[in-house]
């Protein structure tokens, strides 16, 4: 119990102070037959190293030491160390949301640089302080242009992240949204023509994703334009924002929903991410989640404060624009410190990497006689997808016997696509671990039995 | 010329008042000016370096084609130094559970354990991958599936989902459980009876499941009162919304009452897991009725709080809703070995991407391990005890509205201060100036001028003292000089902010000067 500060002395002084005999005197209200006569069936306390023993076990089941292509929403870059040792002063880690502005600077501060940089890096007028994470951030996003338009429409570009759109579909089901999806072309891009007739008078939004799951560029300001023309919102969903530092941001939208885990984020199996909600500044009473604003003290210095808290739930209850109320702040704090590490010239050099890493790559794993690359003259980012003669399960366990985990299999989510496989490079990936997987690849089985 | 945070010191020395009252905590201190990253950057200066490319480099254009970025936005330029200095001086603007106590009622600020932060970031947990094969997820699966068994052990329930990322996304998908059940049965019901006294994110979550949302109003006692109960529920209610202790820190005594009226009429009873500080290892949800609840992994479990997240909370609830649970859901597998199970027909779908916030399950179980048994049990004592101990000591100065023994938090009322027109509000303020962080103002709603205080069993018994004296000083000081409360903190960097004007014309970004060019 080295978490408790209070010796028994303390603990009969006070107890004696407060005029009760045992500390059970003060648990009364609770009638006793539901009062827990016995231990909880937990583990027992363990000392600190045990702890750090236990979960060093628990690391050392998972994958380490292996190369990895994965990708597809969650996204491995290099996280610079300062990141980590700022973000664990417990003046950030340990503080709550800043409702007591006076003494909270520090983490308001350090929001209004996080919605600059979101503004900035997206092409929007405002940003919020972040929501959860992108899936629900674009959720929200929808949620948000079914109000401000007032219809119930939303055509969902299947090109989205998969579970994006399962999210979606889970909080607009009891919202009186219709949601209908449109397919992709070819060339791995929203199919245009088939948008064009979907959109309706009845149409609140169109949802895509840029760079789309396959990594590949939407064509943003065709797409907007036929969402404008019958007066629909157009939302984008970026799932790896370093993209933006090459790939021109889609200022056409009204809302863009933001995932940054990519900017110094740990993968952590999934979690804590970092959401954020970026849109056009006539939108901004529509916008869920909290914001920060500028402003004066008495004295007239500048000073910042959370703000337009009457969209919030603990003023508007049932009639909030969202039920959001913790957010990602320290998350968000984190990648402020990415982006003010990398600033305006790294980012973009860190992009061009990631462009350069998976172009290596694609060109390189999709040459084969037993590969094909898909959408192969669409711009992408750093994701490609890879068609293989060879099933996708089979050419993982290979990879995996040689401590490589290749791309994910799409046929889940995607059965018309076959053998095929999602696959990322970052700046993190070498030269040498895509060479290798070729050399993998080279000697499929299929291959072989092709062969002769 | 002087620079514009030469100014502002200059400024701040001008208007620093000399502090009134006796406060053994703290001394007033220097703290640093510092502008925004993005007016002390200068083109060239470089935090970063990348190692050189070892594949052919590309001509972005040709690759993206019209995609392509030409104007790379602005973003600061800095050397490492410099952004070190950045965070750091802006961390010490502010206040934190490392420098003292943060009594936020109904917020459980309590000690954020190291050792979490140590265990969740070793390799094979910070970089595991979402869609890394299960076989070599064994560890994240562990974790989770050990999570959830102490979870269910300690509210009493049958299963949980991890998946909601905070509080009020548990709220979410408690609601979603409650309807899919209800469906189930061929009739999703149309209301969810929410108290008055309840956090407003219960209220708002309801509607955004499509619910209608009837307000409930607290007996004298600021308890649910039973028989206004019995005649609200009917076959139409689909679930009471119930913060057990309610936000006055109150212990429903007449619980099972409650759920029987529910059940009775085929209504499910929710609880809010807020305040589950004040129960863990004392008694269980799941014995008193409760069908479905929430926990907060950052209040609870001391997954910290990090300025405003991120949270985590996870859905415990009876067997009847089990089928319902998001997918995916942890199964153990033939050979022992654990599994994601999507196939899940009756499920409410997905809340969340991958799992949850992962790395926050790994801070609570490294706590519920610190802990045991023993330890979570003392805990939740040691937290009624604090509570209490403020209670007893403060209750001749400040108004005790309700009178009902409570266990975890204290909610006095300003009314004998607002009679000398100091509000809530001020007297939060002025305590800043002693050297803690304020209590929760102005909520519950079913108390004007709510001062809602929870120490949660971090504090030892000289910090409780020292925050009951700066308490009863500042009731002191309402009496004498409420004009010092009145404007207060004057031990701040800066003075009381202008809210007004910051929601009237919302300034929400910083902007380029007028004619900079974004290509340096």
């Amino acid at each position: 119990m080295r978490y408790l500060p209070k010796s028994p002395a303390d603990r009969a002084t006070m107890l004696h102070e407060i005029g009760v005999a045992a500390i059970d005197d003060l648990f009364a209200t609770v009638p006793a037959e539901y009062r827990l006569g016995h231990d909880l069936n937990i583990p027992r306390q363990l000392g600190e190293s045990e702890i750090i023993d236990y979960f060093k076990h628990a690391a050392a089941l998972n994958a380490t030491g292996y190369s990895s292509f994965l990708g597809a929403g969650a996204y491995r870059h290099y996280r610079p160390v300062i990141i980590d040792s700022l973000v664990q002063r417990g003046e950030f880690l340990t503080s709550y949301t800043p409702y007591q502005a006076e003494i909270t600077q520090g983490t308001l501060q350090a929001i209004f640089e996080f919605q600059t940089m979101i503004c900035e890096l997206t092409g929007m007028d405002i940003a919020n302080a972040s929501m959860y994470d992108g899936s629900t951030g674009a959720a929200e996003a929808v949620m948000m242009a079914v109000r401000i338009t007032g219809r119930d429409g939303v055509i969902v570009a299947r090109s989205v992240h998969p579970e994006y759109r399962e999210v979606m579909q889970t909080y607009a089901q009891h919202q009186g949204h219709s949601a209908g999806e449109i397919g992709f072309g070819e060339d791995g891009r929203v199919d245009l023509a088939a948008l064009d007739a979907a959109v309706t008078e009845q149409t609140a939004c169109v949802l895509v994703q840029s760079p789309n799951f396959f990594g590949i560029v939407e064509d943003i300001p065709a797409i907007a334009e036929i969402a404008h023309k019958k007066g629909a919102l157009l939302v984008v969903s970026i799932a790896e924002a370093v993209s933006l530092g090459i790939v021109r941001p889609p200022v056409e939208a009204d809302i863009v929903s933001l995932e940054a885990q990519s900017f110094g984020v740990a993968l952590s199996y999934g979690g804590p991410y970092c959401g954020v909600i970026a849109a056009k500044e006539k939108y901004v009473r529509q916008m869920p989640g909290r914001l920060v604003g500028e402003t004066k003290d008495k004295q007239g210095r500048r000073g910042f404060v959370l703000t337009l808290s009457t969209r919030e739930q603990h003023i508007r209850r049932e009639k909030a624009t969202s039920n959001i109320c913790t957010n990602q702040a320290l998350v968000a704090l984190m990648t402020t410190i990415f982006l003010t590490v990398y600033g305006k010239e790294g980012i973009r050099e860190l992009a061009l990497q990631n462009l350069a890493k998976a172009n290596y790559a694609a060109e390189t794993l999709g040459g084969t006689a037993e590969t094909r690359l898909l959408f192969k003259r669409t711009p992408r980012f750093h994701e490609f997808v890879l068609e293989t003669e060879e099933s996708v399960e089979s050419v993982s366990s290979r990879l995996l016997e040689k401590k490589i985990i290749g791309g994910l299999p799409l046929a889940k989510w995607y059965p018309e696509l076959g053998n095929a496989s999602l696959w990322c490079a970052t700046e993190l990936t070498t030269r040498e671990q895509i060479d290798q997987v070729a050399s993998v690849l080279a000697n499929s089985p299929v291959a072989a039995t092709s062969r002769a | 010329m002087a620079s514009a945070s030469e100014v502002q010191q200059e400024e701040i020395r001008a208007t620093k008042k000399p502090f009134v009252g006796n406060t053994r905590k703290v001394t007033a201190h220097l703290t640093q000016n510092e502008s925004l990253t993005f007016e002390k950057s200068s083109p060239g200066k470089k935090a970063y370096k990348l190692p050189p490319l070892d594949v052919p480099e590309v001509d972005a254009a040709a690759v993206l084609g019209g995609a392509v970025r030409e104007d790379a936005g602005y973003l600061p330029e800095l050397s490492e130094i410099e952004i070190i200095r950045h965070f750091t001086r802006l961390s010490t603007w502010n206040y934190a559970i490392d420098l003292g106590m943060y009594p936020l009622g109904s917020c459980t600020m309590k000690y954020n354990p190291r050792v979490n932060e140590l265990v969740s970031r070793l390799e094979g947990i910070a970089e595991a991958h979402p869609y890394q094969p299960e076989h070599l997820s064994q560890g994240a699966l562990q974790i989770i599936r050990t999570l959830q068994d102490c979870l269910i052990e300690i509210t009493g329930m049958d299963t949980i989902t991890l998946q909601p990322a905070a509080g009020a996304h548990g709220e979410f998908t408690g609601i979603l459980l409650t309807r899919a059940y209800h469906q189930s049965k061929g009739n999703a019901r149309k209301t969810v009876l929410v108290p008055d006294s309840a956090h407003g994110t219960n209220p708002a979550t309801a509607a955004v499941v499509g619910y209608k949302v009837q307000n409930i109003k607290s007996n004298a006692l600021g308890m649910v009162d039973v028989g206004a109960l019995e005649n609200l529920v009917t076959e139409d209610v689909a679930a009471l919304m119930l913060t057990n202790p309610s936000t006055i820190g109150v212990f429903e005594s007449e619980i099972h009452k409650i759920a029987d009226i529910l059940h009775a009429k085929g209504a499910l009873l929710y609880m809010d897991g807020a305040n589950m500080n004040a129960l863990v290892g004392k008694t269980r949800p799941g014995d008193f009725g409760v069908d479905v609840m929430h926990l907060n992994l950052h209040k609870t479990f001391s997954t910290p709080h990090g300025g405003g997240g991120p949270g985590s909370g996870p859905v415990a609830c009876k067997a009847i809703l089990e089928p319902f649970l998001p997918t995916p859901v942890v199964v153990e597998k033939a050979d022992g070995s654990l599994s994601f199970n999507y196939d899940r027909p009756q499920s409410v779908g997905r809340v969340r991407m991958f799992y949850g916030n992962f790395g926050m399950f790994v801070r609570a179980l490294a706590y519920i391990l610190a802990n045991g048994p023993d330890g979570l049990r003392q805990t939740t004592e040691d937290a009624v005890l604090n509570a209490n101990y403020i209670r007893k000591k403060l209750e001749d100065v400040y108004e005790l509205p309700y009178k009902t023994p409570t266990l975890h938090e204290v909610v006095f009322s300003d009314r004998r201060q607002t009679q000398r027109g100091v509000k809530t509000g001020d007297i939060a303020k002025r305590l800043i100036d002693y050297g803690f962080h304020p209590y929760t103002t102005a909520f519950p709603l079913i108390v004007p001028g709510a001062l809602m205080i929870e120490p949660t069993e971090s504090e030892s018994k000289e910090e409780l003292d020292l925050f009951i004296d700066a308490m009863r000083q500042v009731a002191q000081e309402a009496e004498e000089n409420p004009e010092v409360i009145l404007s207060a903190p004057h031990s701040t960097r800066i003075s009381r902010l202008d809210e007004t004007a910051a929601a009237r014309n919302p300034v929400l970004r910083w902007k380029p000067p007028v004619g900079a060019s974004r290509e340096e």
